[in-house]
């Protein structure tokens, strides 16, 4: 982890109709930080990654990513900025769906092959060898010829993380990743995003209502309410000892050791 | 006599006989008509579908408007309308071409629907995975969205294939000699009508049936998931 930011949100306001989702809303991450959006349901969580990942524009405000602004001046369209900007941006970040959205008409290696061969112009046969490494790191050497139906879904939020991957994105966001599993699959999950976590540079945003795993793998945990970041820092301090109330009652429903006075 | 075939009036089964081959060729116009009119509406309808997409208001609210009195108004009307009118402005086709382009006009509408709802079909999910992969729009239409439309649309397109067959016959009023029109000349010069029309009659109940099976099969050999393309 640097001490340069690599996300900035400055002041944006997110809206859909009359609903305020994100309001003035402040929030820097650095370089390599790996850093958890814990919360209520609707406070905002998704909404931020969406929107780092260019799948939502925001109303106001600067959103930059690696020095990149999300919106260029003079520029029209819901996301003030051109098709060629918005793939600048998209080549450095990547996003694990909760539900996995892998591509069903495809094998498991053509879901991890074909951005890296359209989008990187990656040859066929090395995006295939990047692909097995991958499914190599994250267990499933022997599932290349599979087809997503024929996975469990903690095998499918895998591939998701190794497609992710393969496109070499200096920030990873997981929404819920372990979520849509079942209890017994989550750790298989857990465990590549564990090692990810552990051991590479990237910079990584997971939201996740899995409080222990949280405390694991974040330098930071940031709780959000209503659009808001209410409490932040370390994961030993917010989730041993948290200051404001409302972060306590949150946690009082997740974790068992956390007094909740 | 037509095209130099002559009925046998001795006996029912003989006359049915003799105009057979009439009827037979008047069976390939129907089925040239249908195929150049079905692919007339696969093209206009994929401009149609892909105007109406555009993101731009003032492109998709007219094209809307546009599919809208297509389907609102007869396909005779249309019919009327390219015949006699467009020679009036200089455009003459050839009354098997204007039949055609009637019936493909007037599907394009309908193949416009189908276009739209097989890709919207198209889960979001699919569409946010494409782009959080950094795929351009044009790939991700040719890698993810339409691959997984292809099963939607495919048995949809065979139903209106089946049921513009059955409305070739108004061609004939354009003087198109498909099948119906062929069994009018021949009973108008016989004064028995019975049996052409039964002759025709059962000749469209064998070609919907075997169409209608045909997309049937088509559809169950179709994978659920999608078709990747290349
Ligand atoms: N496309 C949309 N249209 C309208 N409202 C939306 C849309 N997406 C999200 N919202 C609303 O925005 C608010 C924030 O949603 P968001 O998905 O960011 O919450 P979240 O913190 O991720 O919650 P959860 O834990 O349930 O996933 C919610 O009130 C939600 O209903
Ligand atoms: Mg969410």
């Amino acid at each position: 982890m640097t001490d340069t930011p690599i996300i900035r949100f400055q002041n944006v306001s997110k809206r859909y109709g009359d609903l305020t989702v994100l309001d003035h809303f402040d929030f820097e991450v650095m370089s390599g930080e790996k850093v958890t959006l814990i919360g209520p349901s609707g406070s905002g969580k998704s909404t931020v990654l969406r929107i780092l990942m260019t799948l939502e524009p925001v109303q106001e405000g600067v959103v930059e990513l690696d020095g990149l602004s999300y919106r260029q001046p003079g520029r029209h369209g819901p996301f003030h900025a051109s098709a060629r900007h918005l793939h600048q941006i998209r080549s450095r970040v990547g996003m694990v769906f909760q539900n996995f959205n892998l591509f069903p008409h495809m094998s498991v290696l053509r879901n991890i092959t074909e951005a890296p061969v359209a989008v990187l112009g990656l040859s066929k046969a090395d995006a295939r060898a990047r692909a097995h490494e991958l499914l190599e790191m994250v267990g499933l050497a022997d599932k290349a010829q599979a087809f997503p139906a024929q996975l469990s879904g903690g095998q499918k939020q895998r591939v998701a993380i190794a497609r992710a991957l393969a496109m070499r994105p200096r920030v990873l966001l997981f929404d819920e990743p372990t979520s849509a599993l079942d209890p017994e699959l989550v750790g298989e999950v857990q465990e590549v995003i564990r090692r990810l976590a552990h051991e590479h540079d990237l910079t990584m945003l997971l939201v996740t209502h899995e409080m222990r795993f949280a405390r694991e793998i974040s330098d930071r945990v940031c709780f959000f309410d209503q659009g808001r970041i209410v409490e932040q820092g370390p994961p030993g301090e917010i989730m041993i000892n948290p200051a404001q109330p409302r972060t306590r009652a949150f946690l009082g429903a997740y974790l068992p050791e956390t007094s909740t006075g | 006599m037509m095209y130099g075939f002559h009925w046998d009036l001795s006996s029912p089964l003989a006359f049915a006989w003799s105009i057979l081959p009439i009827i037979l060729i008047g069976l390939t116009v129907t089925l040239e008509a249908t195929a150049l009119g079905f692919a007339f509406s696969l093209i206009i309808g994929l401009g149609l579908a892909l105007l109406r997409r555009a993101r731009a208001r003032w492109i998709a609210w007219p094209t809307a408007l546009v599919i809208e009195f297509i389907r609102d108004t007869p396909l005779l009307v249309q019919l009327f309308f390219l015949y006699y009118v467009l020679p009036q402005y200089g455009v003459l086709l050839p009354a098997f071409l204007t039949g055609a382009l009637a019936l493909g006009v007037q599907y394009s509408a309908y193949m416009s629907e189908v276009y739209r709802a097989g890709l919207d079909a198209v889960p979001r999910g699919q569409i946010e995975a494409a782009a959080a992969l950094n795929l351009s729009r044009a790939r991700a239409y040719r890698s993810i969205i339409i691959p997984q439309a292809i099963p939607r649309i495919i048995p949809a397109m065979g139903n209106y294939l089946v049921s513009m067959i059955k409305d070739t016959p108004i061609l004939s009023i354009v003087t198109v000699m498909e099948m119906l029109g062929l069994a009018r000349i021949i009973g108008d010069r016989t004064f028995r009508y019975l049996i052409p029309l039964t002759l025709v009659g059962a000749l469209f109940l064998i070609l919907s049936m075997s169409a209608a099976a045909a997309v049937r099969r088509l559809e169950r050999a179709l994978p659920k998931t999608g078709i990747p393309l290349r």
